[in-house]
């Protein structure tokens, strides 16, 4: 039982990290244009338009 | 003066950036495909000074950040449009969704319940399985005040949005959904914390994070459905172009968004616009087509002195105004009037969650209230009473029918974005349900927006070719309807000139306009300009209500009849709607005759004419006291009050903007039949709320007796209240594929 000492807070922790990569990528304004994102992930930049 | 090119005020558009530059949002309109978004973030991020250029591609619109000295932000627009894509700028007085921070708001609180309800239910999990086996008390003890330090600030933060909802409710003397909520919610919160200090085994932090965590899921879909509908009419009024010419120093003609126009400026109109605010004449004659106003589809002549109304179309000539009304109070002081108060009786429309709440939070407490009672009287102490009836409140807990009506909502809102229909208020699906009669404008609602020939057949075609291109170069509204019949004959060549407007035409005031070249002098205008009095004679016997314009070149002459024809699924429309079972009526402002024959086409017998603004609410204030719940279709600015004054009201997006603010829905396109889907789709998704609120129900009388005797454990409270909302959530997905 002693391991639960330190395993539930790395547990915790491991939440609380996705929690703060979440609340940045909202703050970065990641979720401005969720579909634009999809299509942009596509794109070839070197390419001149056509 | 017609000739002077117009500057636009671009300073009213830019708003500066942290690094000294400036940025500017416009709405772009053709954008269909991702290649787009390359094409026009390098075509316009190629330009001179501009810094970045971001499109964002589902609202359609584009952020620019440039240099202003190094680059005038014409140039954009001139760039966008030769990429193929129509622009225009956004007043940023009058958009309000840029970053929408309510969503943000849902979000971080969504993100934080589920964090911590994921990390609570994980120690709640070895708990629960703890309890049937070894586990030994301390160590309970111990996951329980993790639990409690994780639950405490995510539930005060996480429940914010139903506690200030509650909160506010309350102070107002008024019982809604989120009071019930935000009780059990912390009541919950608190219970656990009891049981946590008193070593206890039983806690509820999971249930109350999961409760939060669903409700808000619900809330958020709900909220981004609406955004997504307001950018777009965002977007459209953008593109309507919401702007007045006005006559600055040394005659310069500026343009510049209406929310920037002050009283007693000089307003300039050319020929063929749209009168932007209201104002009195001071120089020019023209004559006014005050269609959308009015619904009367005669023009009115006007000259110097004579007061014009915001929305109505200058007819050939340019006019001097002087603006009497800002943007904001454009219209009739009596419509504004009328519109205050017919707004104000309908707000008092109770929402179905509200009047469940209403009903269900007394019962609930009161439930409770005995509960503890009946412990109490077979000696159960204080203590265990207590928590007894805590639990019977948590399971009551309105999980279910918080979600009820929302998660109809989103679905219901969603399938009538794509069948063209805007949503502007929330409450419009419940309210479209219960309509049975239905009250049609006629000018724009039952007919088309803008008049069409209507005897063509009766000319041949190269004729009608040769006076649809002279009518090209008139801005005169009987001109633009002939010109607009020359579609028919376009070829998909765009080189092809054999159908492009005349040059070097002179106009010939109050009397027509007239080319000479191609033989003999060609003339489009009055008939006795053309020496045609006697054909329109005719003519205007045939078809009553027609405006009449005439032609002629040499031996080629034709009368045209020019009328506003019915949209182009009315007759079908109607005929179903009244198949269902929905009476119909027509109030109209125009005069009997055009209103008696549309009413005849239709097969409409209810009607009525030469209606103003304050009759047109009469009629339907009348309607509501007998009972009836009216939904209104109209699209003027003598409709404004009427359509607030229904129970519930649809207007056309080509409307004028006061209608469409005062409507429930706007519906796109040229067709009627929109009105016909939200009804029906409000029908299914009524049925779709009574039934989840039955479910609720059916859950809360399973479960309540289990609370009542005692019997509830955490394990039960988490199981009931999930299963419970995710029941309510599919029978609202079931709508989104019904036919």
């Amino acid at each position: 039982m002693n391991a639960l000492i330190y395993l539930i807070p790395i547990a915790v922790g491991l939440g609380l990290l996705g929690l703060v990569a979440f609340l940045w990528s909202l703050k970065a304004d990641q979720y401005e244009d969720l579909e634009g994102a999809a299509w942009r992930a596509i794109m070839d930049d070197d390419q001149e338009p056509g | 003066m017609s000739e002077q090119a117009v500057a636009r005020d671009w300073s009213a558009y830019m708003r500066p950036t942290e690094t000294n530059a400036s940025e500017i949002d416009l709405a772009v309109d053709g954008i269909h495909c991702a290649a787009c978004i390359a094409r026009i973030e390098r075509g316009v991020g190629m330009l001179d000074g501009v810094e970045r250029a971001r499109l964002n591609f589902t609202s359609h619109r584009l952020t620019v950040a440039w240099d202003p000295d190094k680059q005038e932000p014409e140039q954009f627009l001139k760039t966008l449009k030769s990429l193929g894509y129509e622009a225009r700028p956004f007043d940023p007085n009058r958009q309000r969704s840029q970053s929408d921070p309510e969503s943000r708001r849902l979000m971080r609180a969504i993100a934080v319940s589920g964090f911590a309800g994921m990390n609570v239910m994980l120690l709640s999990i070895s708990v629960w399985s703890g309890n049937v086996s070894d586990m030994l008390p301390e160590t309970r003890a111990f996951f329980h005040w993790i639990s409690a330090i994780i639950a405490i600030p995510a539930t005060l933060y996480a429940g914010r949005p139903f506690f200030s909802s509650a909160w506010s409710a309350l102070t107002s003397r008024f019982l809604n959904m989120d009071v019930p909520i935000a009780i059990g919610v912390l009541l919950a919160l608190a219970l656990s914390i009891y049981q946590t200090i008193h070593h206890a085994r039983h806690v509820y932090f999971d249930s109350a994070l999961m409760l939060l965590f669903f409700l808000l899921v619900g809330r958020f879909l709900d909220h981004s459905m609406r955004g997504r509908v307001r950018v777009h009419a965002e977007n459209i009024a953008a593109l309507r172009s919401e702007v007045a010419t006005i006559i600055g120093e040394a005659g310069k003609l500026i343009e510049r968004p209406l929310s920037k126009v002050a009283l007693g400026d000089r307003l300039f109109v050319r020929p063929g616009d749209r009168i932007p605010l209201d104002g009195d004449v001071v120089s020019g004659q023209s004559e006014i087509d005050q269609s959308l106003v009015t619904g009367e589809t005669q023009l009115a002549q006007i000259s110097a002195g004579s007061p014009v109304y915001a929305g109505t179309l200058n007819g050939t000539g340019a006019l001097t105004l002087t603006v009497t009304a800002e943007a904001g109070q454009t219209v009739l002081d009596e419509v504004n009037r009328l519109l205050e108060t017919a707004t104000q009786t309908r707000s008092r429309y109770v929402r179905l969650a509200d009047r469940a709440a209403a009903l269900y939070a007394p019962l609930v407490h009161a439930a409770a209230l005995l509960t503890c009672i009946g412990w109490l009287l077979i000696d159960a102490g204080w203590e265990r009473s207590l928590i007894i009836a805590i639990s019977v409140l948590i399971i009551t807990c309105p999980c279910a029918l918080g979600l009820a009506v929302p998660a109809v909502q989103v679905v219901t809102s969603g399938r009538l974005f794509q069948h063209g229909i805007l949503l502007n208020s929330g409450d419009a699906v419940e309210k479209l349900a219960a309509v049975d009669v239905i009250v049609f404008d006629k000018t724009g609602t039952l007919t088309r927006p803008s008049a069409e020939v209507i005897n063509l057949e009766a000319v041949p075609d190269d004729v009608v070719v040769k006076a649809a291109r002279l009518a090209g170069a008139s801005r005169h509204p009987l001109s633009l309807a002939l010109s607009q019949s020359l579609e028919d004959f376009v070829s998909d060549d765009p080189s092809d000139t054999a159908l492009d407007t005349y040059p070097d035409v002179s106009e010939v005031t109050g009397r027509g306009v007239e080319y000479k070249g191609e033989g003999a002098v060609m003339r489009l205008g009055h008939p006795a300009f053309c020496d045609l009095e006697g054909e329109a004679q005719a003519i205007a016997e045939r078809y009553p209500n027609a405006s009449l314009i005439a032609f002629r070149h040499g031996e080629d002459a034709a009368v045209f009849a020019i009328e506003q024809q019915l949209r182009s699924d009315a007759i079908e429309t109607i005929r179903t709607l009244k198949q269902r079972g929905y009476e119909l009526m027509i109030l109209s402002g125009d005069r009997q005759q055009p209103v008696d024959s549309v009413a005849a086409q239709l097969g409409i017998e209810t009607r009525a004419f030469g209606l103003d603004p304050k009759e047109k609410v009469d009629w339907l204030e009348r309607l509501k006291r007998e009972g009836r719940t009216p939904l209104m279709v109209g699209d003027g600015l003598n409709d404004a009050a009427a359509l607030a004054a229904a129970h519930v009201s649809l207007s056309p997006v080509t409307a004028t903007d006061l209608a469409q603010t005062s409507s429930d829905a706007v519906f796109l396109g040229e067709r009627l039949e929109p009105v016909l889907h939200a009804l029906s789709v409000a029908i299914n998704a009524r049925h779709a709320m009574n039934q989840n609120i039955a479910l609720a129900v059916l859950y809360n009388i399973i479960a309540v007796p289990i609370a009542v005797l005692g019997f509830v454990t955490p394990l039960i409270a988490a199981l009931a209240m999930s299963g419970s909302s995710l029941v309510v959530t599919a029978n609202a997905l079931r709508l989104r594929w019904k036919r």
